[in-house]
């Protein structure tokens, strides 16, 4: 019982929180022994050069830089390898995240909407399976928030306008808190969610116990028509528009000579911004649907579109 | 004290609102500083009560966010950044360079005016229905979300950065041109140095503040699509010009709280600073720095992981000098003859808590961990230390130690150790539990919260009561002191600073003599000890 009032000795409870803890530790240690002797120091002179002590206060005028020289570089090179510790660390959390599984989320005032590929979503809440990387394309419907598992040593703003992905991964079942960590508005304090960590076994069986929506590919399909997508894109239409078959994941060459691989931010940006990323030999055509689709629609037209490239998810 | 002095020349209110005399601007300032504080302290306290239990029992979501918001805006652009510059800043500058005023005395009255325009205008938005953005004014909520006076408060904030263009300017021409014979720039007080270095940030960092409100009042007037990513723009733009004004702000308000330190350490341990030219250079290095380190504000918010690493790298780097100053102050004692008298208190207390405050700066700016610590309660903790632990503390010495010098009378030492030495615990237990939140995961800015983390709000909270009553006490015993306070020496803690050449308080035009310098600063030695000193 006690254990929970000492911070962070409830160890992480990922790989990179593991070492997230080592970091703090190191971060801990260093500062206690920088305090600690400051301390000492200010005491012992405080005490032993009191005004009304006697005593050899000699040699004031000698002036040396040695001192100053040598704890500058000091602090210099301390500094300097807290850093690199805390950068190798910090890459490796925000590393390309793993494609295998693919949880979508919308943040929204004041709710977190998380989206599994068949079509299970849920409301503050996301069930994942332990010790298999997640990995998480998160929107935002309105204004910034931040997604953050304290117990994860994680966190990520979800920024309107572009789509922020990270990975995570569970080592023990449990539920775990998730936050909004960015100041959004009047709910913010109850934006909070839970992350339920399950075995795979039960999770798999979680998965079919949920209310059977359509598969998110499928409504994207169902929009794709709806929205005249198809009109153009589809096959055996009049009008010259890239194919999206087998496009997801490919490099796509671009008018201005760069190329671009198609992710999720790129299809994104192509139905918001369709003249900002013109592919190589077609027509600025395409009109803009921004304002036009909501987050939700937006993520279920990508995985339709990655579902054509015989994506999975 | 039979000749006049700056207070008794004339005792009209027009004397006083029409003054040019810097002393007198810096009365003005004083008073509407204090105020302003107590605004932003009641805020808090507000705040502390909400959280002292986990629940919506004490105000709406909706007040809560428009509390904190205040507390923000006031005490950072209200109090922090003006506090120690504009009133002990406006006071000795003159003094401390042998100067009868600062270069441009009427601009100086007209930046208080300004400031107080600037200050109205604030206190009108929130009064008059509040605003909820934070005093960082996030886009897009700022812009599109917010049912709030938004742009009410920033057009305050933005005229109050004239006033602090203006006093920057004024400080940078005065500590340049109006310096006495023979005070050459190494003969400067450190104060002086970290107020000029303070001073070039307010005149290069302000400005961008001010183009940034502009943008953020343009688009949320007409939606033109700056910030608003369906049109167009970029989130993350208006947090990279707000933290380029706001990061370099952070040493806008610890800088000259380190100078004063550097006037109390040398004058209670009767020593000259340790390694003077150090410190001088340390502070234009971090005002110099500061411009570079805004990204790291932005660690998680997606920003390229280059960009990360490049801010991180800075960040340390900017703590190099921080730590060269807090080595220095410590040496200075070594061999001192030291004095605890309440100016010592406070800045003995303001080494601990700065100290404590940059070590944590750099958990922040260690990428790793602050994926996990930001916009937590580590990050509220952290910067309360600088800012509060830090700056106010200096502020509430150099306002003791040069207390003699404004008013020409003393205050009671009793009560004013007493001060130091409750503000210091109260302090502590106000801001150390909200690490400890912070690590274990509390976000800031939280009305309602987990159960869990009710210990801590309780014990932060019980802090904040003794903290509040702390800085009440010298409202009364200095306010008593005013007025009814033994009349002081001119020279009452036996200081070789020029300030301390004239008479307290000092005569309209600070000298009646022009003074000439011919020593090193900080001469406390034996000599000097043994001359009379209340010439």
């Amino acid at each position: 019982m006690w254990r929970q009032w000492i911070p962070f000795w409830r160890p992480g409870l990922s790989p990179q929180s593991g070492d997230v803890d080592l970091l703090f530790a190191g971060l801990l240690i260093a500062s206690a022994f920088v305090l600690g002797l400051l301390f000492f120091l200010l005491a012992l002179f405080c005490v032993r050069y009191r005004a009304s002590n006697q005593i050899d206060r000699g040699h004031r005028t000698s002036k040396s830089w040695h001192w100053e020289v040598s704890w500058t570089a000091a602090s210099f090179v301390c500094f300097l390898g807290l850093f690199v510790w805390g950068a190798s660390v910090y890459f490796e959390m925000y590393k390309t995240p793993t494609d295998e599984l693919v949880v979508f989320v919308v943040a929204k005032q004041w709710m977190w909407k998380t989206q599994h590929p068949g079509g299970q979503s849920e409301i503050d809440a996301l069930h994942v399976p332990v010790r298999r990387p997640v990995r998480l394309v998160m929107a935002s419907q309105d204004v910034i928030h931040s997604f953050f598992i304290p117990a994860l040593r994680l966190k990520h703003d979800v920024v309107p306008g572009r789509y922020q992905d990270i990975e995570l991964e569970i080592d023990r079942p449990g539920s775990y808190h998730l936050f909004c960590a960015e100041y959004c508005g009047t709910d913010h304090s109850g934006m909070i969610g839970e992350i339920v960590a399950m075995e795979p076994a039960d999770f798999s069986h979680w998965l079919t116990q949920q209310a059977p929506s359509s598969p998110l590919a499928d409504e994207g399909g169902a929009l794709f028509r709806q929205l005249g997508c198809s009109g153009c894109h589809g096959n055996g239409s009049k009008v010259r528009a890239p194919p999206l078959e087998g496009l997801y994941g490919k490099p796509v060459p671009l008018s201005d000579g760069s190329s671009v691989v198609a992710d999720d931010k790129y299809i994104r940006d192509s139905i918001l911004l369709p003249r900002s990323q013109v592919v190589a030999s077609y027509e600025p055509l395409m009109p803009s649907f921004a304002g036009k689709v909501t987050e939700d629609q937006l993520l279920r037209l990508v995985i339709y579109i990655k579902s054509l490239s015989g994506n999975p998810s | 004290m039979s000749e006049t002095n700056y207070l008794t020349t004339d005792y009209t209110l027009k004397s006083w609102f029409l003054t040019t005399d810097h002393k007198r601007v810096a009365i003005l300032y004083f008073a509407s500083l204090i105020f302003f504080f107590f605004i932003g302290g009641a805020a808090a306290t507000a705040i502390r009560i909400e959280l002292a239990t986990p629940q919506a029992d004490f105000v709406s979501s909706d007040t809560y966010n428009r509390l904190f918001t205040m507390h923000g805006i006031i005490m950072v652009w209200f109090f922090l950044i003006p506090s120690i510059p504009n009133t002990l800043g406006n006071f000795v500058v003159p003094l401390m360079i042998g100067a009868r005023d600062l270069a441009f005395p009427r601009l100086n009255l007209m930046s208080w005016y300004i400031f107080m325009l600037g200050g109205c205008i604030t206190l009108f938005a929130i009064f008059a229905g509040g605003i909820d953005t934070g005093w960082t004014f996030y886009t897009p909520f700022s812009t599109l979300y917010s049912n709030s006076y938004v742009i009410v408060a920033a057009a305050g904030v933005f005229i109050a950065g004239f006033s602090s263009i203006l006093t920057g300017l004024n400080f940078i021409v005065t500590i340049h041109r109006l310096r006495a014979p023979g005070l050459t720039w190494y003969r400067l007080p450190l104060f002086l140095w970290s107020l000029y270095a303070t001073s070039v940030i307010l005149v290069l960092a302000t400005p961008v503040l001010a183009i940034t409100l502009l943008l953020m009042a343009t688009e949320r007037f007409f939606g033109v699509g700056i910030f608003d990513p369906r049109i167009g723009g970029d989130p993350l733009l208006f947090q990279h010009l707000f933290w380029f004004y706001s990061h370099p702000a952070v040493y806008i308000m610890i800088l000259p709280g380190m100078g004063v330190i550097n006037e109390l350490v040398s004058c209670f341990s009767r020593k000259p600073v340790f390694g003077y030219k150090f410190v001088a250079w340390a502070s234009l290095a971090i005002a110099a720095v500061g411009f570079l380190v805004w990204g790291h504000h932005m660690f998680v918010s997606g920003q390229s992981l280059i960009a990360s690493l490049v801010f991180s790298f800075m960040s340390f780097m900017v703590a190099v000098p921080s730590a060269i100053k807090v080595f220095n102050w410590t040496a200075t004692l070594h061999k001192g003859s030291l004095r605890f008298d309440a100016p010592m208190l406070y800045a003995l207390g303001f080494i601990g808590l700065f100290t404590t405050g940059g070590l944590t700066g750099l958990f922040l700016a260690c990428l790793a961990f602050d994926v996990h610590a930001t916009d937590t309660y580590f990050v509220v903790a952290h910067f309360h230390y600088i800012m509060v632990g830090g700056m106010v503390t200096a502020y509430f010495g150099g306002l003791h130690y040069w207390w003699p010098k404004i008013t020409g009378r003393l205050y009671s030492e009793y009560w004013a150790r007493t001060a130091a030495v409750l503000i210091f615990f109260g302090f502590n237990l106000t801001f150390f539990p909200q690490f400890i939140l912070g690590a274990e995961g509390m976000p800031r800015r939280y009305h309602v919260y987990p159960p869990e983390f009710q210990v801590w709000n309780v014990l932060s909270s019980g802090g904040a009561v003794i903290l509040a009553v702390a800085y009440l006490m010298p409202l009364f015993y200095l306010g008593y002191s005013a007025f009814f306070g033994a009349r002081s020496p001119a020279n009452p803690w036996n200081a070789p600073g020029l300030e301390w050449q004239t008479s307290s308080p000092p005569p309209e035009e600070n000298f009646t003599t022009q003074p000439v310098v011919t020593r090193e600063p900080y001469q406390y030695n034996e000599a000097f000890e043994a001359e009379p000193q209340n010439a």
